[in-house]
């Protein structure tokens, strides 16, 4: 993230997106987490966390971005997520029902509550944060051709 | 309840004007005006885990729209309307608010629901799930069938989309087997 560099916006957006990008990352990450205590989940903190890094293709040009996550990675992440749902939704068949909660839980207000809630809201996060960005990327720098 | 016609009224009026502006870039912006519109409406029918859904997915949406529109020669297409079209729709719309007047009478009371289920939800899901916020205990403990469905929809859409967008194409193939067909013809 040179300041310098030719490519992408002006400086005044790349030092103002030096600034914010981590504070926009925290929220994402805050929004993720406490899904089960206050208003937000797993949907809203991975568009807020796609947003991050779509700030960062847009002020500072498509190679910054792609270094950090790059299209190979935003598949296998997102992969993750959907096989880490099914995951948690067929073990609760050790409880005996389809989605069934398993784990402790909890006190109530707690970070660590509720059971697999917590798990399925990352889960979630993970597949539509990477599933976003794969879709910005594919539609920013899609060129539409010629008659071949 | 006035504050919400007023932003009701406000969504109608920048979705006309999204259609029926020439400029595309101001089409776009009236329709950013549409979803956060959508958003203060929520937020005044007391619904915050939405209207934080809405205004992320709105901003996504615009970013994308005007990425992906400008610096394109997008082209418009004006269809011309002739007299009976215009007649038939306005009649179409006639009978469409005639019977949805007529349903829309027999709902139940705003903030007043029917469904016994929803009143179990309320009661038991702290004690059942343990989530204090209990959107997201039906969501992903109750309904969570539901979820999986809706992230099946979405994985699929992306993958279609990728599949469609992608930059190698199946180029040669696809026209050696269409030079094959050609011949045999």
């Amino acid at each position: 993230m040179n300041r310098n560099d030719s490519k992408g916006m002006t400086v005044i957006v790349k030092t103002i997106t030096r600034l914010t990008i981590g504070l926009i990352l925290l929220y994402g990450i805050y929004i993720l987490l406490h899904g089960h205590i206050t208003p937000g989940g797993g949907f809203a903190g991975g568009v807020i966390i796609a947003l991050s890094f779509i700030h960062i293709m847009l002020a500072f040009g498509s190679d910054v971005a792609l270094k950090k996550l790059n299209k190979k990675w935003s598949k296998i992440i997102e992969s993750t997520g959907a096989l880490m749902f099914i995951t948690i939704a067929v073990s609760g068949f050790l409880g005996g029902i389809f989605f069934n909660n398993l784990l402790d839980k909890g006190e109530p207000f707690e970070l660590f509550s509720a059971g697999t809630i917590l798990l399925s809201n990352i889960a979630i996060f993970l597949k539509v944060g990477a599933g976003l960005f794969l879709l910005f990327i594919a539609l920013v720098f899609f060129k539409s051709g010629g008659k071949n | 309840m006035l504050e919400l016609y007023i932003v009701l009224i406000l969504m109608i009026i920048g979705a006309i004007i999204a259609v029926e502006t020439k400029d595309i870039l101001s089409s776009i912006v009236a329709l950013g005006k549409v979803g956060l519109g959508l958003t203060i409406a929520f937020i005044i029918l007391k619904a915050p885990d939405l209207a934080i859904v809405q205004l992320v997915v709105e901003i996504l949406t615009l970013i994308i729209l005007i990425r992906a529109t400008l610096g394109r020669d997008v082209r418009y297409t004006k269809e011309n309307q002739n007299l009976g079209i215009k007649l038939l729709s306005i009649i179409l719309i006639i009978i469409f608010l005639f019977f949805s007047f007529n349903v829309l009478k027999h709902l139940p009371e705003f903030g007043d629901p029917i469904l016994k289920v929803a009143d179990y939800y309320i009661k038991n899901g702290l004690e059942k799930t343990g989530a204090t916020n209990l959107v997201t205990s039906v969501i992903l403990d109750f309904r969570a069938y539901d979820t999986l469905g809706e992230a099946t929809v979405l994985f699929t859409a992306i993958l279609g989309a990728l599949a469609v967008l992608r930059k190698k194409g199946l180029k040669r193939e696809i026209s050696k087997k269409y030079e094959g067909v050609k011949r045999d013809e």
